[in-house]
């Protein structure tokens, strides 16, 4: 078995400062020994990509723009990661925007311009990624998005992004059995609450982490790096017949009833 | 005000907001005079509360507008 990721290409969509979840999984990888190509959709990211990418052993990564609510720029993307890069073995989706109004109060009143939004950045682009990457995946591959149990369950404030997250769920399920045949896997990740800058958009983050420590099984919150460490598994050899799965990162708080 | 805290508030904001730590006035706002949009004063949020290792709840940061208003919430909640 081999868990080695030198030589392996993996892209991180979606790192906009050190907390993203995006970026605990870049840290890991590249202790790994893996090759990244990083994507940003606003200009404030690429900054802090940059920043970040110094602080890293290996400084040698692509940084490339990408709106995911664009299918031309995703294409046009893919097309310089093929002429640069060539082969790609994997790709971390950490991307998600909802209207920060329609993160408070009831889901009832989310609008129809907000309901698309969000499934247009956080769900659809995962579908829209997955084609562009499955043609670079000539040796496999795997790829990796980010959920959380307001996709399964009621969390409160969660609201517009909870159904986006349903929806990416769903995805996750049809895309494995389309790139499958094609010998590539797409899992997603439903992590624990962290304190990244799109948790904090979330109206009343603070009291969330609280629950988590006092009533999950662990009794603690989790961290960036186990995150990184179980996005790690799914990119590697060690998870070869895992596909369409959604697996909890979470101290087990997914298991709790009353 | 406590020029300490001040100083502190100053580094973090010039960092964060990619501005001259001189232009980091306590009557400075941060979304009119310092150009913040609203993720940046949630990241901005997030940096302080790790400096000063306290807790700024919603409603809170809501009604700090300027950089005098940072310093002090944090004499009033140290």
């Amino acid at each position: 078995m081999n868990i080695s990721f030198e030589n392996k290409n993996i892209i991180i969509m979606g790192v906009a400062n050190k907390r993203s979840i995006a970026w605990g999984i870049a840290e890991v990888l590249h202790k790994a020994g893996a090759n990244l190509i990083f994507t940003y959709g606003k200009e404030r990211s690429k900054k802090n990509i940059e920043k970040l990418v110094e602080t890293l052993e290996n400084q040698n990564h692509l940084i490339l723009p990408c709106d995911v609510t664009d299918d031309e720029a995703i294409h046009q993307t893919f097309n310089t990661i093929k002429e640069k890069v060539g082969i790609i073995h994997g790709v971390a989706h950490s991307v998600a925007f909802a209207n920060k109004e329609e993160l408070e109060g009831e889901f009832v009143d989310t609008s129809r311009e907000g309901f698309l939004l969000a499934q247009n950045v956080s769900a659809y682009s995962l579908t829209a990624i997955a084609r562009e990457a499955r043609p670079l995946m000539t040796e496999g591959g795997s790829i990796v998005t980010i959920s959380y149990l307001g996709g399964e369950r009621v969390v409160r404030n969660y609201n517009v992004m909870g159904v986006a997250k349903a929806s990416l769920e769903a995805s996750v399920m049809y895309l494995a059995n389309d790139l499958g045949k094609d010998d590539i896997r797409v899992n997603a990740i439903s992590a624990g609450p962290l304190r990244t800058l799109s948790a904090k958009g979330v109206s009343d983050f603070n009291s969330v982490v609280k629950v988590i420590e006092e009533r999950s099984p662990l009794r603690r919150s989790i961290t960036l790096e186990e995150v990184g460490n179980t996005a790690l598994f799914l990119f590697s050899e060690l998870s070869t017949a895992i596909t369409g799965e959604v697996l909890h990162v979470d101290s087990g708080y997914h298991t709790i009833g009353i | 005000m406590a020029e300490d805290i001040l100083d502190r508030v100053k580094k973090i904001v010039a960092d964060r907001l990619d501005v001259d730590e001189a232009d980091v006035k306590p009557e400075a706002s941060f979304k009119e005079d310092l150009e913040a949009d609203s993720l940046d004063v949630v990241e901005l949020v997030m940096e302080l509360e790790d400096e000063f290792d306290l807790e700024i709840s919603d409603e809170d940061a809501e009604k700090i507008l300027t950089v005098g208003d940072v310093v002090e919430y944090i004499e009033n909640h140290k």
